[in-house]
């Protein structure tokens, strides 16, 4: 790990409020209230660029959203992910369109795809479903469905049942 | 009379137009000839490949990313199983890492040819499109032979390759990195001195460093504007920090830029394969580890112990230790990364596409503003978007 991470870390540190190094990789969980500050300050440590912003979904786990930032500094090149929590019922996460005018596209694919909501959003509207689609299709709870193959009636199975999802093990 | 002048007309591209080059939408807002507005209009291609691969094991995933980003197939499997194999904490032998590269950039030079073809046919210069399709059904030969398919290859494997190189090979690749540059020259010679391709090219869907960096545009969008990040060179993955290579970089940020750093970079490409060549030697393709590599046939008849793991990894797959990372390569697009987060089981429990395109193309509306409407066709072209890479 490149000192100059671990200095930005403890510049962040106070903000953050758990820590988590995985294969050289450095993550951050900010709370929500903070995540903005958290992100303008790692940009001007040099962070220009927001390479990815998305979601994960820990169903039926509480806060069950988990908003991603994936920072990048070019030069010396560094990364630092950042990440927040939202809770299930009323997902809501500030905007960083004003630190990133990246996010602008990458918040809309995450409300379209989970349902969460960017407050400070300039145009939050959906970008990749269409525009009266029901539902956030990466929710753990929508579910992926087959359809019947025509003038046979036969159903595929969906791939889960064909290799079925084991158990997590531990090493 | 004021009234008059200031109106705007709404003209809707798309999004079957070839200019497109794929389903785009484009909303432009025009005042006169000039663009004010411009909306993209995404999703017409949108197959949800992020939860297919939430519903399937790690092996069986191999299939989405080539078909994801299907003009630079070999570089789209390769950032995939280098996610997984951080996962995993193994590393590929150097012979499948050699192998890879080798058909990384081939693969880089087939898309960056298919783009100037298409790029140079939306301007009118058709011939090149017949040119750069010939030099790349050359390449596609070669990734037929490697692999039995010219597109949707399938080759990489976690921890290594499905099988090694077809006999000869190594010589039919310098045949084809030996015959390139001197082709390419031609074709520059074709373009440069062309009076139309500079007049629509130069000047036209500038991109400042400023805006670069806020859009968080990577690869020739980048490098065009003079953003020197590079994945290969940043974050050296599959043994790339041990080849001489140089990242060309533009000045003026305009769609001019673009291709002056999209014709140099094939020929670095060139250059990495042929040092790429001479590092090629004997060795394994894959790992020597049963938990995540099939056994060798021959063990089969001989070991139960052998036929035990290759029912587990058929029946049920590997099981990485929970955890997330995100691995990046350098696409012909820019960086093109996945983030895979892992809870211990055989599927993954989030896989993530970091498409390069997709942030490229949301700086689009600053490159076409108050430019003329076309000049957004050459502004599309010149960001060089796969539809099936933004809209996955």
């Amino acid at each position: 790990m490149e000192p100059r991470l671990d200095d930005l870390a403890r510049g962040l540190r106070g903000l953050a409020e758990e820590e988590v190094r995985f294969r050289d990789e450095l993550t951050l969980l900010v709370p929500r209230e903070r995540i903005v500050e958290a992100l303008s300050r790692a940009r001007e440590q040099g962070f220009l660029l927001l390479t990815d912003l998305t979601a994960l979904d820990r169903h039926p786990e509480e806060l069950r959203f988990e908003v991603v930032y994936l920072l990048t500094a070019p030069a010396p090149p560094s990364r630092l992910r950042l990440k927040t929590r939202a809770s299930g019922d009323d997902p809501v996460v500030p905007s960083a369109v004003d630190v990133y005018p990246g996010a602008n596209w990458l918040e809309r694919e995450v409300f379209d795809m989970f349902g969460i909501r960017f407050d400070g959003h300039p145009d939050l509207k959906r970008i990749l479903m269409p525009d009266d689609w029901e539902g956030h299709p990466l929710r753990k709870d929508f579910p992926l469905v087959e359809e019947p193959v025509h003038f046979l009636g036969h159903v595929p199975k969906p791939p889960g049942q064909i290799i079925p999802r084991t158990s997590p093990r531990r090493p | 009379m004021s009234e008059l002048t200031r109106e705007t007309i709404v003209l809707n591209m798309g999004p079957h137009h070839p200019s497109t080059h794929g389903v785009l939408r484009l909303m432009v807002e025009l005042e006169g000839e000039l663009i004010i507005r411009t909306e993209p209009v995404i999703g017409y291609l949108h197959t949800g490949f992020e939860k297919e691969m939430e519903t399937r094991t790690y092996h069986q995933n191999i299939v989405f990313p080539p078909r994801i980003e299907y003009l630079a197939t070999m570089i789209e499997e390769h950032a995939y199983v280098l996610a997984v194999e951080k996962l995993l904490g193994i590393r590929a032998p150097r012979r499948a890492e050699v192998i890879r590269i080798i058909l990384g950039e081939l693969s880089r030079i087939a898309s960056h040819l298919v783009w100037l073809g298409t790029s140079a046919i939306d301007v009118n210069v058709s011939s090149m499109l017949m040119y750069c399709f010939n030099d790349r059904e050359r390449i596609m030969d070669l990734f037929e032979q490697v692999s039995g398919q010219r597109m949707m290859h399938g080759y990489m494997r976690i921890g290594g390759l499905q099988w090694d190189l077809p006999e000869g090979f190594p010589e039919r690749v310098r045949a084809v990195t030996d015959d390139l540059p001197g082709r390419l020259d031609e074709y520059e010679r074709l373009l440069s001195d062309n009076l139309i391709w500079r007049e629509r090219t130069e000047g036209i869907a500038v991109l400042t460093p400023e805006d670069v960096v806020r859009y968080g545009c990577t690869g020739p969008v980048g490098r065009g504007s003079g953003l020197n990040y590079d994945v290969r060179k940043a974050f050296p993955y599959g043994g790339y920090e041990e080849y001489d290579f140089e990242v060309p970089l533009g000045r003026t940020g305009d769609a001019y830029a673009r291709y002056l750093v999209r014709m140099e970079e094939m020929r670095q490409s060139c250059r990495i394969i042929r040092q790429a060549l001479e590092r090629l030697e004997p060795g394994p393709v894959i790992v020597d580890d049963r938990k995540v590599a099939l056994p060798p046939r021959r063990e089969l008849v001989r070991s139960m112990e052998a036929v035990i793991h290759q029912f587990k990894l058929v029946s049920e797959g590997i099981h990485p230790p929970a955890g997330e990372v995100y691995a990046a390569v350098e696409s012909p697009r820019g960086e093109k990364g996945y983030y895979v987060v892992s809870d211990g089981s055989n599927r993954p429990s989030r896989v993530r596409v970091r498409s390069a395109s997709f942030n490229n193309l949301q700086a689009l509306p600053v490159m076409v503003f108050r430019n003329y409407v076309a000049d957004v066709v050459v502004a599309i072209a010149s960001i060089d978007i796969v539809l099936g890479d933004v809209d996955r």
